[in-house]
């Protein structure tokens, strides 16, 4: 199960953010006006699961001149997830329904999952150290319930169902979007499994390029980095404890 | 989502109204086409397939230059406006036009500053209007009162007296270039506009406006409205699926609140109130809108009579014209700043605020918040400690120490209030829409619904007065004020009161509908237009079958009044045979073999009432009206684009200035509507306007908005983590060029200066407000959102502070979506510079 995204309904109103964190009981976020349009929010986080860009355009090609484009972005429960790869502690798991979820109470706050993920979508909350993100309400989806967002999505933008099925409905819909004046630059973020993550399981129709919503055009799985990363760092642990033993017999 | 094409004008529906605004969204997918004119780029332009900026306080001109177009290029739908509207209608002949008169119509008297409409009336008859001022003025026309035919008309629209020729002569000047240089509206833009428009309508198609208080916020805002509905009608797109003209209400039930008459000057059901003036009995109040007039106002003594039932029961006798004189008359105007100016000096003496935050909601805070002082008690019920209950020791006066708080005096009473969550009840949606909701939990602690508080201060009251044989107690003594109570906090039983509100019989049972209140005495109903929304004793507004198990108008969804009809009006649906005026868009049509109309929708007028329906001599009411008229509320059954009863600033409108403005008025000498109500006091002082002396002085355009983080004056938002950390502080939107002019630093800080207050705000310097060229000058506008105020997690000054009083003359609503203003890089003098 998964997301589609349409941003070509969102209207920004934030609903998917606060439903969010009123359903997980996600602590509030610092207050702070932030005159970034209408996004006082910024980024998705510890404790902001949902998060909808704006972003003001203005397009010297388009008769219409102005442009603002709204988005709700959320973790992407990737098909090859880094940060489940490299959880060292099993935390982070794939639920029966396919989506990527963090166990709180198994996390041990090592990190390794935040610079794993390609998207700075998960985050270690700094009051306890660990790691925090959207669990596409697992806890909703055990009892047969859609996740909070989408059920309080008024315009349809966030949609949940079978993966495969949204894609299909995403096809469809991008066409419809094409047509359009205004959607020549539209495309699907994530719904293509030849991608680096192998697609999203939470994916996107966006009115313009990745990056102008702030989201890599090319994401990459990471886990090999970090494994690499964590293999120097054991070799390097390994060199340390035999350089100590060598000391030790040197010694003696 | 049925419209091929929907204008949102005076609306941030995507905004404000995010719910509703689903159903835009499937009609786009459905291939209907939006457009939002609006002076600023908003979520709602985000998605909309066109949006026109346009200056702030012009609408009019621009509305009225698309009824030019459809006028002057043959775009009306000519079947209808011929049938359905008054366009053949004659008036008067000494009706004279503001083009004649340099922005007055004929009947202005300047000593008293008010119309006399007699000149409006139909040639050889006078008519009552269905809506507005129904008690004053009468219409003061010679000859026959209109029930059903008029005197005169000439179906070929070609007599120069007759309201189409009139509507082309008044809007002759609307032309393009007229609506550039006043709207700020390039001429190709404007005309993408109106040929959108023309091509989606007609028998094929529909087109639908949308407004909310961007329209009615204005000293000429019903006028607004008229331009709207005058176009509609034109098209053809009234009575219609997919058309009409929705006006968004601001909360979930402001109208439900209206229906159930919070305004002073209407009873429940919109029924008139009496004045103190009118020396007429039951019978008299009635005739004049009774007697003899046609549609269904014609039923009044039936609606009021069942109105006196449900509030007097047993003591409304026939012997005591059902306790017509319980009713309080009206000695003049006590609208809402009415009654502000009444505390300030001192006239009004106690207050209750139920569900509002006018220190904050209201324009012109200030001068509220003096008259708040000026009280002897104040009872605010809300659900947090807003500013209209902390004015006395937390408010801009205090903080500047121009007032203390041991110098005033108003006894304040604040009283927890329950939340939707905590009580059940219905809400009215803008569709006409009654949707139940029960109570999750009961209300905690001392918090109590406005039913329970309303219910139990009757009872105390009532059990003081008991006893005492007063006649000015017996309206009091003599209610109706049983109830079943629940559980321990004594509650009321809400569907007790919808039951009430619905009506019965004599002998107590449910009334089926409308049709059954009688003017004897024998039915009580607490508004005629509720009547049968608890038909067979079950509380239809509980409905709930879901859209995907019924038919496409989903009738039992809720409850619509009246008699759960979707669309108003809809015989128009047809052609005047009765048939759909296309299969496109059949939504009613005559059958006639089974003799009766047939459709998804329950008609507008009696099922059987064929198409082919002359009225015999002397009937009345609907009975009135022949086959072919479907708006039965009007006495002529028919649609007025001239309003020659009803309006007290004019029959057509008018593109006026606001009050304050930055340019001239482009056609007349006449700058405002002069008809408008001013209060000239020193307390309330108004900005030169563009041509005066000192002008200048405001160079910009303000107007005021809301966020979809946020809900009005706050209470219920700005309470919230969840909701302040979206949109943490009061803000104003500038361009980059305003920006750049006034040196306002992106994320920095800007005073915003008027005559009546000096209010701060971060600056969000944005593209998606730019200035516009009008009347041969740049014109830029400040956009304010006025949700915050002192309290509360998210904090900031009122944008409402800014604005004067100066009201629409018909319906007392403020000014506040155009005036002018300076702006100045910085916080306010009595703040620590950023």
């Amino acid at each position: 199960m998964g997301f589609f995204t349409d941003s070509s309904v969102c209207i920004g109103c934030k609903a998917c953010e606060v439903a969010c964190k009123e359903w997980n009981g996600v602590p509030d976020s610092k207050p702070a006006w932030s005159g970034n349009s209408y996004d006082n929010t910024l980024r998705l986080g510890a404790d902001s699961w949902r998060h909808v860009a704006f972003v003001e355009r203005v397009r010297q090609d388009d008769a219409a001149g102005m442009r603002w484009l709204m988005s709700s972005d959320v973790c992407k429960h990737c098909t090859r997830a880094a940060c489940l790869e490299v959880c060292p502690t099993g935390a982070i798991f794939r639920s029966e329904f396919g989506t990527v979820v963090v166990q709180d109470d198994v996390c041990n706050g090592c990190g390794y999952c935040v610079v794993a993920c390609p998207f700075g979508v998960i985050e270690r909350r700094e009051d306890d150290g660990r790691a925090f993100k959207c669990t596409l309400c697992y806890d909703r989806l055990k009892v047969g319930e859609q996740p909070a967002c989408a059920k309080a999505c008024p315009t349809a933008s966030i949609q949940f169902g079978p993966v495969d099925e949204l894609r299909e409905a995403a096809r469809t819909r991008l066409e419809q979007v094409r047509a359009q004046p205004g959607g020549e630059e539209a495309r699907l973020y994530g719904a293509d499994e030849a991608d680096g993550v192998g697609g999203f399981g939470a994916f996107f129709l966006l009115l313009d390029r990745p990056e102008v919503y702030g989201l890599p055009p090319r994401p990459e799985y990471r886990r090999r980095d970090v494994v690499t990363m964590w293999g120097a760092a054991s070799v390097a642990a390994w060199l340390l404890v035999g350089g100590l033993a060598g000391t030790l017999r040197w010694r003696r | 989502m049925n419209s091929d094409c929907i204008v949102v004008m005076g609306s941030n529906m995507a905004e404000c109204h995010p719910v509703a605004f689903q159903w835009v969204v499937e009609a786009q997918k459905r291939g209907g086409k939006l457009v939002h004119v609006d002076p600023r780029f908003t979520r709602t332009s985000a998605l909309a397939d066109l949006h026109i900026p346009l200056r702030a306080g012009s609408d009019i001109a621009f509305l009225g230059g698309l009824i030019r177009y459809v006028l002057e290029n043959q775009r009306y739908f000519r079947d209808y406006v011929v049938k359905y509207t008054n366009a053949a209608t004659i008036i008067d002949e000494r009706f004279l036009d503001t083009e004649d008169l340099d922005g007055f119509f004929s009947g202005w008297n300047q000593d008293q500053g008010m119309y006399e409409n007699r000149t409006w009336q139909y040639r050889g008859g006078s008519v009552w209007a269905a809506a507005g001022q129904r008690t004053a003025p009468a219409p003061q026309g010679d000859g026959v009162v209109v029930a059903g035919e008029v005197p005169f008309e000439d179906p070929s629209l070609e007599d120069p007296h007759c309201v189409f020729q009139l509507l082309r002569r008044h809007f002759s000047r609307y032309t393009e270039e007229m609506v550039e240089r006043t709207c700020g509206v390039p001429a190709a833009q404007f005309r993408r506009v109106a040929e959108l428009i023309c091509d989606s309508s007609g028998p094929e198609r529909s087109t639908c406006f949308v407004y909310a208080v961007g329209w009615t916020q204005h000293t000429v805002g019903v006028q607004y409205i008229r331009s709207a509905a005058i176009l509609q009608l034109l098209l053809g797109n009234m009575g219609r699926p997919g058309g009409g003209i929705l006006a968004l209400r601001g909360h979930a039930n402001i109208q439900g609140a209206t229906d159930i008459a919070t305004l002073f000057d209407v009873l429940p059901g919109y029924l008139p109130m009496p004045m103190a003036s009118d020396s007429t009995d039951l019978d008299g109040f009635c005739l004049p809108h009774g007697g003899a007039a046609g549609g269904y106002w014609g039923n009044l003594k039936a609606y009021l009579v069942s109105l006196l039932k449900a509030y007097w029961g047993d003591a409304a006798t026939p012997d005591n014209q059902f306790a017509f004189d319980h009713l309080p008359r009206l000695t003049g105007d006590h609208s809402t700043y009415q009654s502000t100016l009444g505390m300030v000096d001192g006239g009004v003496k106690g207050f209750f605020v139920l569900g509002e935050n006018p220190a904050v909601g209201s324009a012109h805070g200030t001068l509220h918040r003096r008259g708040l002082r000026n009280l002897d008690w104040l009872v605010v019920r809300d659900l947090y400690e807003i500013e209209t209950a902390s004015f006395w020791y937390d408010s801009p006066e205090v903080a500047a120490g121009e007032v203390r708080s041991e110098e005033i005096g108003t006894e304040v009473f604040l009283l927890p209030a329950a939340a939707h969550t905590e009580k059940d009840g219905s809400f009215t949606n803008t569709q006409r829409l009654l949707q139940w909701h029960e109570r999750a939990i009961d209300p905690a602690g001392d918090r109590r619904s406005d039913l329970w508080f309303a219910y139990w201060l009757g009872r105390r009251i009532r059990e003081k007065l008991a006893g005492r044989h007063r006649d000015r107690d017996r309206p009091l003594l003599d209610l109706t004020w049983e109830y079943p109570l629940e559980g321990e906090q004594q509650e009321p039983k809400a569907e007790a009161v919808l039951r009430e509100i619905s009506g019965v019989a004599a002998d107590g049972s449910p009334l089926p509908g409308l049709g059954a209140l009688r003017d004897d005495g024998s039915t009580s109903s607490g508004a005629w237009i509720y009547c049968g929304a608890f038909a067979g004793g079950q509380n239809q507004a509980a409905r709930r079958r879901p859209h995907w198990e019924q038919s496409w108008v989903a009738p039992e969804w809720g409850w619509a009044w009246p008699m759960n009809r979707r669309v108003l009006y809809n015989r128009a649906s047809a052609d005047p045979s009765g048939q759909p005026w296309s299969e496109r868009k059949r939504y009613l049509a005559w059958d006639p073999e089974q003799g009766r109309w047939t459709g998804p929708d329950v008609p507008d007028f009696p099922v059987d009432r064929a198409p082919t329906y002359k009225p015999p001599p002397g009937a009345s009411a609907e009975n009135s009206l022949p086959g072919d008229r479907p708006f039965v509320m009007q006495a002529d059954g028919r649609g007025w684009l001239f309003a020659p009863s009803g309006l007290l600033d004019g029959p057509l409108p008018t593109h006026y200035e606001p009050q304050e403005s930055v340019t001239r008025n482009p056609l007349y000498e006449q700058e405002a509507n002069p008809a408008r109500q001013r209060f000239l006091r020193p307390d309330n002082p108004y900005h030169p306007t563009a041509g005066e002396e000192g002008a200048d002085r405001f160079p910009f355009v303000m107007t005021t908005y809301r966020l979809t983080e946020h809900h009005t004056a706050g209470g219920m938002s700005r309470f919230l983590t969840r909701l302040s950390q979206l949109q943490p502080e009061m803000f104003c939107e500038v361009s980059p060029e305003l920006a750049e002019l006034r040196q306002l630093r992106p994320g920095g800080w800007a005073t915003i200066v008027t005559e009546r207050a000096s209010i701060e705000a971060r600056v969000l310097v944005t593209a998606r407000v730019t200035p516009l060229r009008a009347q041969g000058r740049q014109v830029h506008q400040v956009g304010l959102p006025y949700h915050w105020g002192s309290r509360g997690l998210a904090r900031g000054d009122s944008a409402n502070d800014l604005f004067p009083l100066v009201l629409d003359p018909n319906v007392h609503i403020q000014e506040v979506k155009a005036g002018t203003c300076d702006i100045r890089p910085g916080r306010r003098a009595d703040q620590a510079p950023s």
